[in-house]
């Protein structure tokens, strides 16, 4: 049971929201082959740690935006917006 | 055993009858079932769940093994409750359980004589397959505990679900929990404290002690503000501080009971700690009772537990529960310390009053019959020892700090020797452990503690108490020694570990030696843990005992997962109130009344009850299902498609934006003109198809179908804000800003034309895939020509305010027939569209469902274009949409049927295709079915062997669509 941090809204609960997977990941041309696309498609770096991750207000705003998850504990390190880079990791 | 004359937190005004088993008894308001069973004698509460032996009240709170009771009868029983949590009530009715046909007689005892034919995993190692369906009713009724209420009324009571948000959640309102509180909220914090008791104080109502040099209701009476929740007990601790909170609501109250999720800036766990059982032979007699229960008894409801006790030890805390009962009449025959000379000031203050303490000693045996009536003290090791009088024998095995939230919450536990129990250790989330919990033994560790734990809580939160740490006097406390069996043979009797399971040492024992040496696997193999109770009492000696047997410490062996929820909970409390029509809120269409008025038969999609047919008298659903079909292609139709998605995207890069979201061409459209339009997912797969009509240069007018209007809008929305954040587009889902009025058939135009009488109809200004904008009943009107049917078909679109009496109006016309979903979607089967989900899954990409030449038309980018280009994606024998007419034609294949590889083949067989729809047609007059076939295109006019259910047909492959495949009387 997350407690996000909408950018636009404040926290809110977890059921509020999607997640839409790993954040970041780049859409290639059409024009890639086979691999490239499989790679964009299915490979995602599933760290133990911070994973940085996309989530919708869909319940709410509307809005997208990314996070930093602790796969682990759990815990959100940064709140973004799309149009912001990945914050700097702490510590 | 019986009621003392005076003392006890009870209302003595109060008489209250209830019943157990139909006996009617007497106890008194402030009374639980436990104690009031206790005050009138009664010995056996229940049979043991796999031996039938006869047990007794063991404890005083939700550790309780034994005393399992069904309360109330019929819609409102409720099996598996503790009589120990239940608070008495006037009127109140408790049956025991797992026993046939009496508590003094039970025929299943005889399960105890032949368990040595019952060890620890008996029935893995007996009943397998492939008899095991023979034995499980059998062993179902044997071995089990209350049943499940077999009524079919609804549970009659309410249940609720409450959201709560504070700076501080204290768990326990035992002495730890009240300093913290009490620390937090004088800090000016919004301090909420729960307590699963009726009322707070903890061990302070029943161990005594003083605070500040106040008793437990003064210390409580000059706490600063703050909320309390009582029987409360907090189930679940989740991510992020989110704690669940079971609240029982009195008699009278707006709900039975009450979920809480409660949001914490900080948590203070002061959840105390559960007294051990000791492990010896015939341990389980009633009678036997935990040390600290029967001074609880004693102080919360003036019940003494027995009339000659022996209290058995390892540690210092039932001295003084010996010394209160002496205190109060109790014939103390000896206090049994399995250390020797202890010092501790409790066992010195025993002595000093004349108990009489046996040193080096435990209870080897106990005899009586239905109730203990001697108990054999001997050598720690198992020998000598001799018989001892008394009908209650009250142990403590030690102290197992209730670190359940902690483990959910992700902390870690260390094992401490000294205090022979796993304590907190690192905390994973804004919580911390004070008390009990934390491993603190008396009551000035304990308030000190909590207050440390409420005041690091405010430091969190940057504040201060303003407040100093309440204070009590200290004692010395000699350590406790670890004696977690005794080595006496199996001939012995049985020694148990978990009563409410079963379980003994012998079983622990056993699975070691059959290798199930994994903490984990134990708790599998013997059930040790795994009964209602969750091993509150047994999982620690449990595992120390399997420490022992193996030869490792106890670190190692570790603990088992501590999961939610700490107590049961009822499936009512969880689902709250949204039950039955509440489940989830209800779209109502516009002209709902209208439709119940015409005789509507509603069936759900998604959140809107839709009309499947208007049923007439003597008519089922596929009759009049059949006779609006032949209306619409005979006179017309009217259809509600109001739940029809309508989504407006607009902006300057619009146009680019949708040529990318759609796997069909959008460029080029005209304004006033739709198209036919697809979108797919990045895999390729079709995700949805409908109709787009272009409202401007800039503006257009998304229609994905009914069912998936919500997810098409989330879908675009998520590409446009993550994906293209550069174009200029705004998205905006209007579905229910307006209701919808499909009017369909030969005589369509007709209808229109006299509600719309200004607008020119003829197929020249409004030919099919056009709009036009107009007044209906004095209302601003959308009317487009798109068809679902095959027919000449008009979609009239009003503001969801005159969705009603635009029904109304087209209702009016002789030549209308209101048609439900049921027959809209068969028709739409003449003409071989499909049905996203029905005709189509999660493989389906859009050449298999014919939409490739739209697709190839494309030369630009889209949403799943690449994946088109796989190999996978482009194999000439994938399953593609066909046509099917069994040899049979009045036959209507069955929807599921499977295609096989040829005729006669013999099964099983993989299949090759299989029937997605299917329906009589009223056109053709035969049955007609789609269905996806693999190279389904190149196989038209073959035959193809169909299987359902045991049964072979066969039918002929055709094209699509079976009905106008000119498409004449839709552009008419
Ligand atoms: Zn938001």
């Amino acid at each position: 049971m997350l407690l996000i941090d909408c950018p636009w809204c404040g926290p809110r609960d977890e059921i509020e929201f999607v997640c839409g997977g790993e954040s970041h990941i780049v859409r290639p041309a059409p024009e890639v082959d086979d691999a490239a696309w499989a790679d964009y498609m299915f490979m995602r770096t599933n760290p133990k740690g911070r994973h940085a991750e996309r989530w919708g207000h869909v319940h709410g705003c509307g809005q997208w935006f990314s996070l930093v998850r602790d796969t682990v504990t759990h815990e959100i390190s940064a709140v973004y917006r799309f149009d912001q880079p990945r914050p700097a990791e702490r510590d | 055993m019986r009621r003392l004359a005076e003392g006890g937190r009870i209302d003595r005004s109060q008489l209250l009858n209830f019943y157990f088993d139909q006996r009617r008894l007497q106890g008194f308001a402030g009374d639980t079932l436990a104690s009031a069973l206790l005050a009138n004698g009664v010995s056996i509460v229940g049979r043991s769940f796999k031996y039938h032996r006869p047990r007794g009240i063991m404890a005083a709170g939700p550790e309780e093994p034994n005393a399992l009771v069904t309360l109330g009868d019929g819609a409102l029983a409720e099996p598996n409750l503790r009589a120990t949590d239940i608070p008495l009530q006037d009127g109140l009715y408790a049956t025991s359980q797992n026993r046939w046909p009496s508590l003094g007689f039970d025929v299943g005892a005889t399960a105890d004589m032949l368990s040595r034919f019952l060890p620890a995993g008996f029935y893995y190692k007996t009943f397998m397959w492939p008899g095991w369906r023979y034995f499980e009713p059998h062993i179902r009724r044997a071995a089990g505990l209350g049943p499940a209420p077999t009524t079919v009324e609804p549970d009659p009571e309410r249940y609720l679900r409450r959201y709560h948000h504070c700076d501080v959640l204290v768990i326990g309102a035992g002495p730890a929990g009240l300093a913290a509180a009490r620390a937090a909220a004088s800090a000016g914090l919004d301090v909420t404290l729960v307590e699963r008791d009726v009322e707070p104080g903890g061990s302070l109502l029943w161990r005594g002690g003083t605070v500040d040099g106040m008793d437990a209701d003064g210390f409580i009476a000059g706490l600063p503000p703050l909320r309390l929740l009582t029987r409360a007990t907090a189930i679940g601790y989740y991510d992020h501080n989110a704690v669940t909170v079971l609240e029982h609501l009195p008699p009278g109250g707006p709900a039975r009971q009450r979920l809480w999720q409660i949001r914490a800036r900080q948590v203070v766990l002061a959840t105390g700690a559960i007294e051990r059982h000791l492990v010896f032979p015939n341990n389980d007699r009633p009678g036997v009772m935990l040390a600290d229960a029967t001074l609880h008894y004693l102080r919360r409801h003036a019940v003494a537990c027995g009339q000659r006790a022996i209290f058995v030890t390892n540690n210092d805390t039932a001295y003084d529960a010996a010394l209160a009962l002496a205190e109060a009449g109790v014939e103390i025959a000896a206090v049994a310390d399995v250390r020797r000379g202890a010092d501790g000031d409790a066992p010195r203050r025993a002595r000093e009053r004349g108990l009489k303490v046996l040193d080096g000693v435990t209870a080897l045996a106990t005899t009586g019959r239905g109730r203990v009536s001697a108990v054999r003290i001997g050598d720690i090791g198992g020998g000598g020892g001799r018989w001892m009088e008394a009908d209650l024998v009250a142990l403590s095995g030690g102290w197992t700090p209730t670190v359940h939230l902690h483990r959910q919450a992700g902390g870690t536990v260390r094992w401490d020797e000294g205090a022979l129990a796993f304590l907190p250790d690192q905390a994973r989330q804004a919580q911390r452990s004070a008390g009990a919990a934390a491993g603190a033994v008396t009551l000035a560790q304990t308030l000190r503690g909590g207050h440390e734990a409420g005041a690091a809580a405010a430091a969190a939160l940057g504040a201060e108490p303003s407040v100093a740490a309440p204070v009590a006097e200290g004692c010395h406390v000699a350590a406790p020694r670890a004696l977690w069996q005794v080595a006496l043979p199996p001939s012995a009797g049985k020694q148990f570990v978990d009563f409410q399971n079963d379980v003994t040492a012998g079983d622990i024992a056993l699975a070691a030696r059959e290798n199930y040496v994994s903490v984990e696997h134990l708790k599998r193999y013997t059930t040790l843990g795994m009964a209602t109770d969750q091993g509150k009492t047994s999982n620690l000696p449990g595992l120390a005992i399997l420490a022992e047997t193996t030869a490792r410490p106890i670190p190692e062996v570790g603990t088992t997962t501590f999961r939610p929820p700490y107590v049961a909970v009822t499936m009512g409390a969880v689902a709250a109130d949204a039950v039955g029509e509440d489940y989830q809120p209800r779209r109502r269409l516009p002209a709902h009344d209208e439709h119940v008025a015409a005789g509507a038969l509603f069936e759900d999609f998604g959140p809107w009850p839709r009309p499947a047919a208007y049923l007439r008298p003597g008519e089922d659903l596929d009759a009049a299902a059949r006779r609006e079909a032949r209306a619409a292609r005979a006179a017309a139709v009217m259809f509600d498609a109001t739940p029809l998605g309508k989504i407006e995207v607009f902006g300057r890069d619009a146009e680019t934006f949708l040529e990318r979201i759609y796997c069909t061409p959008v460029a080029g459209l005209k304004a006033g003109r739709i198209r036919y339009g697809a979108m797919l997912t990045e895999h390729g797969v079709v995700l949805d198809d409908g109709v787009l009509a272009r409202l401007g240069p800039d503006r257009f007018l998304l229609s994905p179908s009914s069912g998936a209007a919500l997810r098409v809008h989330r879908w675009i929305e998520e590409w446009r804000q993550g994906e293209w954040p550069d174009l200029d587009v705004r998205i905006a889902n209007l579905t229910h800003a307006f209701a919808c009025v499909a009017v369909a058939g030969p005589q369509a135009r007709a209808v229109v034309a006299r509600i719309a009488p200004a607008l020119d109809l003829s197929p020249a200004a409004l030919p099919h895939m056009a709009f036009a904008d107009g007044v209906v009943a004095g209302v601003a009107a959308r009317i487009a020509r798109v068809s679902f049917t095959g027919e000449v078909q008009y979609e009239i679109t009003v503001p969801a305010s005159h969705g009603a009496a635009l029904w109304r109006l087209v209702q009016g016309f002789d030549e209308i027939t209101p048609i439900g979903i049921e027959a809209w979607l068969r028709l739409r089967v003449d003409k071989g569209y499909i049905h996203v989900g029905s005709d189509s899954d999660g493989t389906s990409l859009p050449g298999d469902v014919g939409f490739g030449p739209l697709v190839a038309r494309k030369t630009g980018d889209f949403v799943g274009k690449r994946s088109l280009l796989r190999p996978d994606a482009v194999r000439p024998d994938r399953e593609q949409l066909v046509g099917l007419v069994a040899s049979d034609p009045a036959f209507v294949l069955p929807v599921g049927a499977q295609i096989l590889p040829g005729q006669g083949v013999a099964l099983p067989v993989p299949a090759i295709g299989r029937v997605t729809s299917a329906c009589f047609s009223e056109a053709l007059g035969h049955g007609i079915a789609l269905g996806r076939l693999r190279g389904g295109r190149g196989r038209i006019g073959d035959t193809v062997e169909i299987y359902h259910l045991g049964r072979r047909l066969t039918a002929q492959v055709t094209a699509l669509p079976f009905f106008d495949p000119k498409g004449e009387r839709l552009h008419g």
